[in-house]
């Protein structure tokens, strides 16, 4: 087999490589949020975008989300494309009227003759002992709400594949990106922070799964850091002999249902795993998808690992026990398939 | 200050529409709400913010505007829109709920949406500024003198985003104005008991910027401030703050029993009517013939009473129409 030659991107560097390329092609591209200038991005979403393209295109906003996420909808209205950055997206309760009854709703009660294409770019993830302000994902609050596309990536290839698809899309679109995927120096080194990732632009469709692992025993989907964690589990579940089929769900909207029911029916055991809240959320919708869809494909009932449904605590014993992980899984899984 | 006389003229007609335009939204928000009244039946269901009576500041201002002007306005946008020239057949077929409707009947009348002359409205109170922020942003990156006004009643001044979107409209230099009109009242509560200053114009200071204050809804003087902040906005000059004492002669919505006001408020309120004051001026100082008012008025009319009919006979959407416009 022919060795390509691999080029190696950490999350964050991914991202940023990914808005530089839509910054050149496009003129009304720009970012705006705290600390997305000199400093690149709390997180590293817009490292050297700033020393590129100027104060001008990379704007330092007063924290003041309301105003300048509303900013980015009225920009967007003129025709540019904004991608704005929230910081953590557990920021979302000062600027939740502006993310939910403007951007989200516009488009539509003006019957599609108002577009808003901007990306709302935020952080998300816990694990670090930031306690219940800054680690939660809120993946099902925005997937909920009709009017926004909601992506979730979980590779330096998919940040910046996906995030060129959300800038050249004409919806409004919420990014989120793990902080532990990011590939930060100061955060926890996770091999799944560094991948290949193609100098040119490329676009990964958002709505579209994609199935990590083939397996032919159980069906484990996540998002983000879950998928990583189903990874590690299926690999100690092989050497019990189970083949797991693991999904990156990527987009929870629009939701590649498709995708998730052809697994099912394949391998008749399905586990859900989700770093936001259990109940209401994420594993909830996926558990009804398959009733709907595939119930008599199951050989047994559908589990789910979640946060159960308590914030997220502070001290690292407490943290970890609330969050999924790759035992958890592990664990889960085997029972799965031995009932 | 020199005031056009065609100004003074295009503002009158579009005070003296709105006027005819408000009143026979009243008649037909009423149709099917007697003997008992139910906010979900007849025509026009919903809740209905009228701005009778407060003409003068969307007229005075937004006779400075051109096609390329951003306009947001709040929950009570009518006269807004009327104003800054929305299409009044596709607004009153929205405001029926119909397919013909700006939105296709997904809006109504607290959203109200027409790119082709830049005016959007919203129900959220306060929640335009930043929207109007942003059309203003985007018209200095892009080296335009267009400009971005936003229409916010007395209660916005209160609100959050008012503060944030000032304070980087000032910051960055920003083609922004805010219009503050001040109606005395937030649904029920007066001025007095929301808000810590006697008028908001006097909040420019917390930005470094320009404010300005118009007395007893006058359409002259909101004319000229108008004219001014426009020209400052359109040269670089920055943001402004303009607040305008005006009067709501009806309800917070129709249906508002108003037991927090007067009876007679509104009746001396009438008697000092911007519309009748701004006739006089053009019949006793502009060498205005009454012949050329009653040509305005009948245009006025014709124009109102062809986009009620309009409306009235357009078709309503399909029910599973529900389902599109989610994503473009």
């Amino acid at each position: 087999m022919q060795q390509t030659k691999q080029r190696l991107l950490t999350g964050n560097k991914a991202l940023a490589e990914a808005i530089r390329l839509e910054m050149e092609r496009d003129p009304n591209v720009f970012v705006m949020g705290e600390d997305v200038g000199v400093y690149g991005g709390i997180f590293g979403a817009t490292e050297g975008l700033f020393q590129k393209f100027g104060p001008e295109r990379v704007i330092d906003t007063p924290i003041s989300e309301t105003a300048f996420i509303g900013a980015a909808i009225g920009a967007a209205a003129e025709g540019m494309r904004p991608i704005v950055e929230l910081m953590f997206v557990d920021f979302f309760g000062v600027c939740m009227d502006q993310i939910y009854n403007h951007m989200a709703k516009i488009p539509y009660m003006s019957g599609g003759r108002v577009k808003l294409p901007m990306v709302l770019m935020t952080a998300v993830g816990g694990g670090y002992s930031d306690a219940a302000q800054h680690s939660q994902t809120l993946y099902a609050t925005f997937a909920h709400l009709p009017g926004m596309k909601v992506v979730a990536p979980s590779t330096p290839y998919d940040l910046k594949g996906m995030m060129i698809s959300a800038i050249r899309d004409d919806n409004p679109v919420v990014f989120m990106f793990h902080k532990t995927l990011q590939g930060l120096g100061w955060m926890d080194q996770l091999d799944a922070s560094i991948g290949h990732v193609p100098e040119e632009a490329y676009t990964v469709p958002l709505g579209k799964a994609n199935i990590v692992r083939e397996g032919t025993d159980i069906t484990i989907v996540g998002i983000q850091m879950t998928v990583h964690q189903a990874l590690e589990a299926a690999k100690r579940l092989e050497q019990q002999g189970i083949q797991a089929e693991v999904i990156d769900l990527r987009s929870l909207v629009p939701l590649d249902k498709e995708t998730i029911i052809q697994s099912v029916k394949k391998t008749h055991r399905l586990l859900v795993v989700d770093e936001d809240y259990l109940s209401y959320g994420m594993t909830a919708e996926i558990a009804a998808i398959a009733a709907e869809h595939c119930l008599y494909d199951l050989e047994a009932p559908v589990k789910r690992i979640a946060v159960p449904d308590v914030p997220i605590p502070y001290s690292r014993p407490l943290e970890q026990f609330v969050l999924p992980n790759a035992d958890k899984i592990f664990r889960e899984a085997i029972q799965l398939v031995n009932e | 200050m020199a005031i056009s006389k065609d100004h003074l003229l295009w503002m009158y007609e579009t005070m003296y529409k709105i006027r005819c335009y408000e009143d026979k939204m009243a008649e037909a928000y009423a149709e099917g709400k007697s003997p008992v009244f139910n906010i979900g039946a007849g025509p026009v269901p919903g809740e209905m913010h009228l701005a009778t009576g407060q003409e003068p500041a969307a007229a005075g201002m937004c006779v400075h505007l051109k096609k390329e002007d951003t306009v947001t306005a709040p929950h009570r946008p009518h006269h807004h829109a009327i104003a800054k020239g929305v299409d009044l057949n596709r607004m009153t077929a929205e405001i029926f709920g119909k397919a013909t409707g700006l939105g296709k009947g997904k809006g109504g009348h607290m959203h109200l949406f027409d790119p082709d002359v830049k005016f959007s409205c919203g129900g959220i109170v306060g929640a335009g500024i930043p929207h109007a922020l942003g059309a203003a942003l985007a018209a200095k990156k892009r080296g335009t003198d267009w400009v971005a006004v936003a229409f916010i009643g007395e209660g916005a001044a209160n609100q959050g985003a008012f503060h944030e979107s000032l304070n980087m409209a000032a910051l960055w230099k920003l083609p922004l104005i805010v219009v503050i009109e001040n109606n005395q009242y937030g649904i029920s509560v007066p001025k007095t008991a929301s808000t810590a200053v006697p008028s908001n114009d006097v909040r420019a200071a917390a930005y470094g910027i320009k404010g300005y204050y118009v007395k007893d809804n006058d359409p002259i003087d909101m004319y000229n401030v108008s004219k001014e902040a426009v020209e400052r906005a359109r040269t670089g000059q920055g943001p402004s703050i303009i607040e305008i004492e005006t009067y709501r002669y009806l309800g917070h919505f129709q249906g508002d029993p108003e037991v927090y006001r007067d009876k007679n408020e509104v009746t001396l309120l009438r008697q000092k009517d911007p519309i009748i004051r701004l006739r006089n001026y053009l019949l006793n100082e502009c060498g205005v013939t009454e012949e050329t008012i009653a040509q305005l008025e009948n245009k006025a009319t014709f124009e109102v009473d062809q986009a009620y009919a309009f409306a009235r006979e357009s078709d309503y959407p399909k029910p599973e129409e529900a389902l599109e416009d989610v994503f473009v």
